[in-house]
């Protein structure tokens, strides 16, 4: 049984298909690659995974279960976590707030605990405040911890988004784009960040990414989609030799032109 | 226990202070100044609680005058029908009237806390202008249903069975212990799990959502919480001037309340709690005025849109400002 399945998947809006017929299955313990050109349908196939849209037809399954239609926040709670392509993070919260927000299934004390700030509520805020510092280290980011999140660097903040989606303890990460706006340097370090967390904690990741370099160096699959369709999946070196994919990215393949 | 021992001990000096700071006001000051302040106090629960909505939560609520009179009417009629068997089975007067002003003012609390968790499930999913139309909407509809409830007294008001009218148990005490204790309970909320989230609500509801946030659960129980403090102060403006009458819960009073807390700076509760003093003060300083003083309050806010439009203390709280950034995130205040 694959981690997450997807059968079929249809997206539209109005006129435009967004997601065509879309089917993949990613492997627990895999890191996947999603790329295509602008325009292809990646975000869109995020935001359906993840409940943000609910597809026109198809179906999600994930460890085996139905998800479609689902809330995000429920889809989350089984274990989906996501970065944003727009950084998504909360601005005027702290670096460490900003990740605890993401811990509420560490936070099993009520309301009425916190209101008369009982043990069991200052247990969990101590429970929470320490995840959320290990995950900060592992994310390069615990010296920051207590300045405004919108206050950092944009590669930071990418990496606050990785370290909140974390929190989750999530079994799936979705990383929309997260080397943009990132230079080689640090775009190396996100390559080592992200097959650590897949060893250490056991993720299954799912990359949609435009920087080949990362691309190619992380993912084991690839899967490739324009205009809302699948055009290719394979490993590294199969979809840079693959004409579809070429065709896709470059433009018509010269000898079909010239045909 | 010692930590139970020491909250005790906090909270029994807190109320010997607001007790005894009341007595020295009751016997040093005119009865102008005492009900300037008492409003200051009720002001106080207002915008506290309307914070949380508005500022905390980032919504938008333009009719809390409505969960006000909700919590006046309830605890004005709950006293009335409690005060007798109360007075029969206690025959202290003055424990009998606490018990009975108590008990009303929390019946107040959860018909109004009731009335905004009824209001905010439909409502919470629409956000902004939306979500203010619907406010405004419910706090007219109260209003007329009070205006119309023969038994409340309809228009001319609500004055219980007494021809001298309800019983004016606010005392300056009970304001202050009350205002004491709702702020409180709102630092503890905005400063949790349960707080973080409104706040990241407010910040981006989609992150919030994909990080698991339960954004609608969160939003009522805001919204409810909200509404019940906004019903402890109806009940204690009811009990103020011995009667409620519906044009005490117009439109504008609910305008006064976000004056108050954007004069103060939405998301802060001690910002909220200078706004609250600062419009029950201002209000009387221009009685003189009569209608004008509504034009004032519109170029005030004109001004501080302005020149400051975050309001006095932005989204801080007096305590981040009076200390330095701490170097290890301590966990922020205990009750």
């Amino acid at each position: 049984m694959s981690l997450l399945e997807l059968d079929s998947v249809d997206k539209i809006f109005g006129g435009l298909h967004a997601v065509r017929g879309v089917s993949l299955k990613i492997e627990a313990g895999s890191i996947f690659g999603l790329i295509g050109p602008n325009g292809a349908g990646k975000t869109t196939l995020f935001n359906v995974i993840t409940g943000v849209y609910t597809p026109e037809h198809g179906s999600i399954r994930f460890e085996g279960k139905p998800i479609t239609g689902l809330r995000p926040a429920e889809i989350a709670a089984r274990g989906v976590a996501r970065t944003f392509q727009n950084i998504r993070i909360f601005k005027t919260m702290t670096v460490e707030e900003n990740v605890m927000v993401a811990g509420h299934h560490l936070h099993t004390a009520s309301l009425f605990d916190a209101l008369v700030r009982s043990r069991r509520y200052e247990r969990d805020e101590r429970a929470l405040r320490e995840r959320a510092r290990e995950l900060l280290k592992i994310l390069a980011l615990e010296d920051l911890a207590q300045e405004a999140a919108g206050s950092l660097p944009y590669g930071s903040q990418r990496r606050l988004e990785i370290a909140r989606a974390l929190m989750l303890s999530p079994k799936l990460l979705l990383l929309d784009e997260p080397a943009a706006g990132m230079n080689s340097q640090e775009a190396r370090a996100l390559n080592e960040q992200i097959r650590f967390l897949r060893k250490e904690l056991g993720l299954t990741v799912v990359l949609v990414e435009h920087n080949m370099a990362v691309v190619m160096n992380v993912c084991e699959t690839i899967h490739v989609v324009d205009h809302g369709e699948t055009i290719a999946e394979g490993a590294p070196a199969a979809i840079r030799a693959d004409a579809g994919v070429l065709a896709a990215y470059l433009g018509e393949a010269p000898e079909e032109a010239l045909s | 226990m010692t930590r139970a021992a020491l909250r005790t001990a906090v909270a029994c000096a807190v109320l010997a202070v607001i007790y005894l700071l009341g007595m020295a006001l009751e016997a040093g000051l005119t009865d102008y100044v005492q009900r300037i302040a008492l409003l200051a106090g009720i002001n106080v629960i207002l915008a506290v609680g309307l914070n949380l909505i508005n500022g905390t939560t980032g919504q938008f609520s333009i009719g809390h005058a409505g969960f006000m009179a909700v919590g006046a009417y309830g605890a004005a009629f709950v006293g009335v029908q409690i005060a007798p068997a109360l007075h029969a089975a206690i025959h202290v007067d003055a424990l009998a009237n606490a018990l009975t002003f108590n008990v009303a003012l929390v019946a107040g609390a959860i018909l109004a806390g009731f009335c905004g968790f009824l209001v905010g499930i439909p409502s919470l999913r629409l956000r902004g202008d939306y979500l203010a139309v619907v406010t405004l909407g419910f706090g007219e509809i109260i209003r007329i249903l009070f205006n119309n409830a023969k038994f409340l007294g309809a228009a001319t008001g609500y004055f219980g069975n007494d021809p001298s009218g309800l019983p004016t148990y606010t005392s300056f005490f009970w304001v202050y212990a009350w205002a004491a204790l709702i702020v409180v309970l709102v630092h503890n909320l905005t400063f949790s799990q349960t707080g973080r989230s409104l706040i990241a609500i407010r910040e981006d509801e989609i992150a919030a959502e994909a990080m698991a946030t339960p954004t609608t659960r969160l939003k009522v129980i805001a919204f409810a919480f909200s509404a019940a403090t906004a019903g402890i102060a109806g009940g204690l403006f009811a009990h103020m001037q011995a009667g409620v009458r519906p044009e005490d819960f117009r439109f504008e009073k609910s305008i006064d309340m976000i004056v108050m807390i954007i004069v103060g700076g939405l998301g802060s509760i001690s910002g909220a709690i200078l706004g609250g003093i600062f419009v029950a003060v201002t209000l009387e300083l221009m009685r003189d005025l009569q209608q004008y003083r509504l034009v004032l309050y519109a170029v005030l806010l004109v001004v501080i849109m302005l020149v400051r439009p975050q309001g006095l203390l932005g989204t801080r709280e007096l305590h981040h400002l009076l200390r330095k950034r701490p170097k290890s995130g301590k966990a922020t205040g205990a009750a």
